[in-house]
């Protein structure tokens, strides 16, 4: 919807300075139905929500939540680090949890994960990436999974980094199951997973240019006529978000 | 019959050598005439490539697949040998690749089901199902879906497992030289696909669970037809363990090869069967129930031999489970909604069958085009627009035929998911193939690859 000039004013700024425990804004959308630039004759045009992600949990987090904090953070001060050194944040949603921990620290964050006898996450399911654009600083995300066969747990890591230096460290040295799943995501998304001991394409060809899932690499596709009218391509139709 | 004259005789014709620029006999560089540069690569010799290391007589590298019959769909296999051993084997993959995740992201949440289905496409209804729960999760209706939806679902996944196991075992079988295994497994497939067919509507592909529920319930007399299949398949599938099980052939073929113990297990991520042959029961419909699981009375087989041949008893025994669990959905099935009660989410129109075919019920047509103009709008919107969904992140799991299969899916508060990931276990279960591999046999590696079953479209997806 185009801008009417009584339209509140909200900043529409993203500012995320890194290494700050807030969950970012994902977007400030105005409007609704997702068109824009045919006039606001619905007056829907001045509707403006702030699209948040769950916010950082404090404690008490609840359930088994708290005692793996509580061992997370015993074991860690072993290797001369504290809890919120190595976490950023914490955030419990939908009965899960996710720990944001700083790129820094990952290895020794999940090698405790793995090894502490209260903790015992045994498997690594592999790890996704996730491309937030409007995140300055933070863009691109590593995602991982965990699983406790021992403690029927789960809980899910996360680590974001700026585009331009989009560098974490690889737990193939503690998880060997991360291996592949390491290189989709680098292919994917351009993550570079150091000291991985062999980051190449998987699922693009070798001499791909660019990373796919990212939000700025197009879908492609071409416009279909059908009976005179031509539908355009997924990513340039209307989307209602 | 006449003499036939050709205008041109072929002997007019001269075919000239292409002007290769260097002395590679497999690959070379040519101009054409009309100016444009051709590249020709035909295979090659690893001499020519890599030379050999210091001491080593010959380094020979097998490249097997992505087109051989025997590597289970476009696998490739890159297998260094001495003599018949393997000393080194890597995967090669992404043939199939079609960016089925990216694809999601520009379609409505409902949509996506259709995607997804085509992954794994030997467990379509496993992969709707671990997206479906997972939406359901960021939407926080989990617990929402009615118990007939539920019981749907388990009916629709347990003959999925029993129509992919089949499969395992026929292709598996055939590999190794076992054709009737093969013909058998094919032919009892076909039953239970038979049966998803008059459930879904398609053999394959199903796109039946959607968010909130199932998009069509049980066909009338649907529940005695499965039952009269279950009744029929036990003595049609006995052939395939009566004639392989205790056969020693197929025990010499397959036991002890492609080992993998609990501790590499473990370390490599390794689900499903290939993990229960090592003895551990672990098993998600057990210690995660979803879907009502918990309800069923059903054991999860387990072996200690850690090899081909355990890999496949599981398989036979998860087959017998399957069918206990079905027989006992079929029992609890009450008559009831298939769908969440929340019109904001649940999809508008049903199908039924008409005279001339499969369509969308006259009952909801006659209601939007003649009764409710809100009921028309609300239907146009759900499906052009879909529904929103809350911003956050969710992940899923669910145990399919492979082993553990995990959906993470964000959502950023909009119609379409924000970022859908498929940790297929066949994706992660083939990382096994070096360490199944190595040190053995050339001819074994086909019992091993075969006995991770992967599915090239849920490792490529």
């Amino acid at each position: 919807m185009t801008e009417t000039p009584e339209a509140p004013e909200v900043s529409a700024e993203i500012v995320v300075p890194a290494g700050t425990a807030t969950i970012p804004v994902v977007d400030v959308r105005r409007g609704m139905f997702g068109g824009s630039g045919s006039g606001d004759t619905s007056g829907y045009g001045q509707l403006v929500r702030v699209i948040e992600f769950p916010a950082p949990t404090q404690r008490p987090y609840g359930g088994w939540f708290d005692e793996a904090a509580d061992e997370m953070g015993l074991a860690l001060a072993e290797d001369g680090l504290s809890f919120d050194q190595a976490v950023e944040a914490v955030v419990i949603d939908r009965g899960e949890i996710t720990f944001h921990v700083r790129g820094e620290h990952l290895l020794a964050f999940v090698r405790r994960l793995r090894d502490e006898p209260a903790l015992r996450f045994e498997m690594c399911l592999g790890v996704s990436g996730v491309h937030y654009p409007h995140q300055t600083g933070r863009e691109l995300h590593a995602v991982w999974h965990f699983l406790s066969v021992t403690h029927t747990r789960r809980a899910r890591v996360e680590v974001s980094m700026p585009e331009e230096h989009p560098h974490v460290p690889s737990i193939v040295s503690v998880y060997p199951a991360d291996d592949w799943h390491e290189r989709e995501t680098f292919d994917m998304f351009g993550i570079v997973f150091d000291d991985h001991p062999g980051l190449t394409r998987i699922l693009m060809p070798d001499d791909w240019v660019g990373h796919p899932q990212r939000k700025d690499y197009p879908l492609g596709g071409i416009p279909v006529e059908y009976k005179g009218a031509t539908i355009p391509p997924p990513d340039q139709r209307r989307s209602y978000t | 019959m006449d003499d036939v004259t050709y205008e041109t005789s072929f002997e007019d014709v001269v075919i000239e050598p292409p002007l290769v620029d260097h002395d590679d006999a497999y690959a070379g560089v040519y101009d054409t005439t009309e100016g444009a540069r051709v590249y020709t690569v035909t295979g090659g010799d690893w001499d020519t490539v890599l030379a050999p290391a210091d001491g080593e007589k010959e380094r020979v590298v097998v490249n097997m697949g992505p087109q051989h019959p025997s590597t289970h769909g476009v696998l490739r296999l890159i297998l260094e040998l001495e003599g018949e051993v393997i000393t080194e084997a890597r995967c090669g993959i992404g043939y199939l690749h079609t960016g089925i995740e990216k694809n999601l992201e520009y379609r409505t949440w409902t949509q996506a089901v259709t995607y997804v289905t085509r992954m794994d496409y030997l467990a379509p209804i496993a992969n709707e199902a671990g997206y479906c729960l997972a939406v359901e999760k960021l939407l926080g209706i989990v617990d929402d879906v009615p118990p007939r939806a539920q019981l749907m679902r388990v009916i629709t996944l347990e003959l999925n497992r029993i129509s992919s196991h089949l499969v395992a075992l026929a292709t598996g079988g055939f590999e190794m030289g076992a054709v009737t295994a093969m013909t058998n497994g094919f032919r009892d497939r076909e039953l239970v696909l038979d049966m998803l067919e008059m459930i879904t509507g398609l053999r394959m592909n199903h796109a039946y669970i959607r968010p909130g529920g199932v998009a069509q319930d049980m066909p009338e007399g649907g529940a005695d037809k499965i039952r009269a299949v279950l009744r029929q398949l036990p003595g049609q599938l006995s052939g395939v363990p009566q004639m392989l099980v205790d056969n020693g052939i197929w025990k010499d073929r397959t036991s002890g090869i492609g080992y993998l113990d609990l501790a590499g297990c473990m370390a490599l991520g390794i689900t499903g069967p290939v993990l229960r042959a090592t003895g551990l029961p672990y098993d998600v419909r057990k210690s995660e129930p979803y879907f009502g699981y918990d309800a069923f009375d059903f054991d999860v087989p387990t072996v200690d031999t850690c090899d081909v041949y355990g890999r496949f008893l599981i398989r036979i025994e998860e087959i017998n489970q399957s069918m206990r669990i079905l027989e006992q959905a079929l029992d609890m099935l009450e008559p009831g909604p298939v769908v969440v009660a929340d019109k904001k989410i649940a999809w508008p129109a049903q199908l039924s069958i008409g005279g001339d075919g499969q369509g969308n019920s006259l009952d909801h047509i006659r209601h939007i085009m003649g009764e409710s103009m809100e009921a028309l709008i609300h239907h146009f919107k759900l499906v052009t627009e879909g529904f929103a969904v809350p911003p956050g992140q969710a992940f899923s799991t669910i145990e399919a035929p492979r082993g553990e299969l995990g959906v993470h899916v964000v959502s950023d508060g909009g119609t379409r998911p924000y970022r859908v990931h498929f940790r297929d276990p066949s994706f992660n279960n083939l990382q096994a193939t070096a360490a199944m591999c190595e040190g053995g046999q050339m001819a074994d590696v086909i019992g091993a690859v075969a006995s991770i079953d992967p599915v090239m479209g849920g490792v490529d997806r």
